[in-house]
């Protein structure tokens, strides 16, 4: 029997550690799922054919909603700061061993090369704005007349959206006191969950496109909202079973991958097994394995399976379902990762 | 030169005179405290063993607090090792404190992460911290540890002690004689 009793009160610190509210899944979510649009946008833009209408949600709405997204994430993790006038100091120095230095400034090069792929294809998906701002088609014309610079355009979007994905992960794996989070594959656990809910987001758009007698009433709405102000040309829904294809391989490697993380802190020390009892069978079970598992991963999966087989329609729900599931992931993993600690198997 | 502390356990009886030293010393707000009292309890009625401790930060010498802070702020002072915190550097992101396995940072209501200092202040002035000199029971000793002549050297030396949480890896500075 050990006991201890601790006579101490800091805020935050007892009496139990929780210093990271809402802000930190909120940015870990759009930050994955940004890194998710950029790795889709990066392949789609190298391995199109030239004029390839089907570009256009993926190379161009993808990386415009992840310029919108990614600000609200950082705005998240702005009012996480304690300290947010001096946030500038995270850009006078580079710290090697600090992942959230180097996650910093991988943000800076994420919005040039986030908008240099929106730029290659935007006159032709939204031609009232090009319009209206000639400069737009200037531009576009100057990259799609030299090919480097689309390859370099697809390859930076790829490789800084795997490692804004995975840095997400590492984020929190690098933090060794709390045992939940010290694992290695919460880096590639995070890419895929943004893989999977960038997806998701892109099928949910190509539903929302789709003709009027195919599509979900309830997304009228979203349509007359989005495309109203644009004036978008429309979109080809074709891309949407390969969308749906990509979001289930996507979803299969992130439930394996939850797999690994389960066994690697089994198969580890008793603090990472008393961990790891978070998610198995403690207080943050269930809503894991509702919401992340079932909701978030297995159900999706099911629906997408019979959409790519034709026996339902395309909806919005797989979408929504994947990017709830996204969500949640990051909830549970910052709160029960704080809730996790060596001291509680400590020895004396 | 390393420096730590050795604190006698037997001679700890948790009257809190370090905890106030230190609110005083280093102005720390109310509410907040940088040492505090740990009692542990171990084994089976009637062998029980009851063990009282004066804690604070470790002062690790691998420390991961200072490993992830992306500006900086936190960092080890080239005299003896002290882990610090510069509050002008501080963006209170708080990964050191997630970083800590002891739990010993928190946030100052100014919004830059505090914590002991060994009273560093002090030290390079020739005084003790502030908590080992007003101990009653002068149950704390700080120290140069890489001095094997020092006065802890030789109570580690001469004593079964123990650090917290070895198995996490960070090299405390701070021993402990049960």
């Amino acid at each position: 029997m050990t006991e201890t009793v601790i006579h101490r009160s800091n805020p935050g610190i007892d009496p139990h550690f929780h210093v990271w509210g809402w802000e930190v899944p909120i940015y870990l979510f759009l930050g994955g799922l940004v890194a998710g649009l950029m790795v889709i946008a990066g392949a789609r833009l190298l391995l199109m054919r030239p004029n390839q209408r089907q570009a256009m949600v993926c190379c161009t709405i993808g990386p415009l909603a992840g310029l919108a997204l990614l600000s609200l994430g950082m705005l998240a993790l702005f009012l996480d700061l304690e300290h947010k006038l001096y946030v500038w100091r995270l850009y006078l120095t580079f710290e090697i061993t600090s992942p959230m230095s180097w996650g910093s400034w991988i943000l800076l090069a994420v919005y040039p090369a986030l908008l240099a792929n929106a730029l290659v294809h935007l006159p032709e998906t939204l031609p009232s704005v090009a319009r209206r701002i000639p400069i737009l088609t200037t531009i576009s014309d100057f990259m799609l007349a030299r090919p480097r610079i689309i390859i370099l355009t697809g390859l930076a979007n790829v490789l800084l959206g795997i490692g804004l994905g995975i840095y997400t992960g590492i984020l929190l794996g690098a933090l060794g006191a709390r045992p939940l989070w010290n694992s290695a594959v919460l880096g590639p656990l995070f890419l895929f969950s943004g893989l999977s809910s960038a997806a998701a987001f892109l099928h949910g758009i190509l539903v929302v496109s789709m003709p009027d007698d195919e599509r979900p009433a309830f997304a009228d709405f979203l349509i007359s909202t989005v495309t109203g102000w644009t004036k978008a040309r429309p979109l080809d829904t074709r891309l949407a079973p390969a969308l749906a294809q990509a979001d289930n391989s996507f979803l299969t490697i992130e439930f394996a991958l939850i797999g690994l993380f389960f066994i690697g802190h089994l198969t580890s020390t008793a603090v990472h097994q008393q961990a790891i009892g978070l998610l198995l069978n403690g207080p943050y079970a269930a809503v894991f394995w509702v919401f992340v598992v079932g909701l978030g991963i297995l159900l999706p999966l099911i629906l997408q399976h019979f959409e790519l087989l034709h026996r339902i329609r395309h909806t919005l729900a797989p979408a929504l379902l994947v990017l709830g599931g996204g969500l949640a992931l990051r909830f549970i993993i910052v709160a029960a990762g704080q809730a996790s600690h060596w001291s509680s198997l400590a020895s004396h | 030169m390393r420096y730590g502390m050795v604190i006698d356990t037997r001679r700890c009886v948790g009257c809190m005179d370090c905890v106030v030293a230190c609110k005083t010393e280093n102005n720390v707000p109310e509410g907040y405290c940088r040492d505090w009292i740990t009692e542990t309890t171990t084994g089976e009625f009637p062998t029980l063993r009851h063990e009282i401790r004066t804690e604070r930060c470790n002062h690790c010498a691998h420390p991961p607090c200072v490993h992830c802070c992306p500006t900086g702020a936190s960092h080890v002072h080239e005299r003896g090792g002290v882990v610090l915190v510069t509050p002008e550097e501080c963006i209170g992101c708080k990964a050191c404190l997630a970083a800590c396995p002891y739990d010993a940072r928190f946030v100052h209501p100014d919004g830059y992460a505090s914590k002991c200092t060994f009273c560093i202040h002090r030290v390079e002035q020739g005084l003790e911290p502030a908590c080992v000199s007003v101990c009653p029971t002068r149950c704390m000793h700080f120290g140069d540890l890489d001095d094997p002549q020092s006065e802890v050297s030789r109570l580690l030396a001469a004593n079964r002690a123990h650090s917290l949480l070895p198995e996490a890896g960070t090299q405390p500075s701070i021993y402990y004689i049960n």
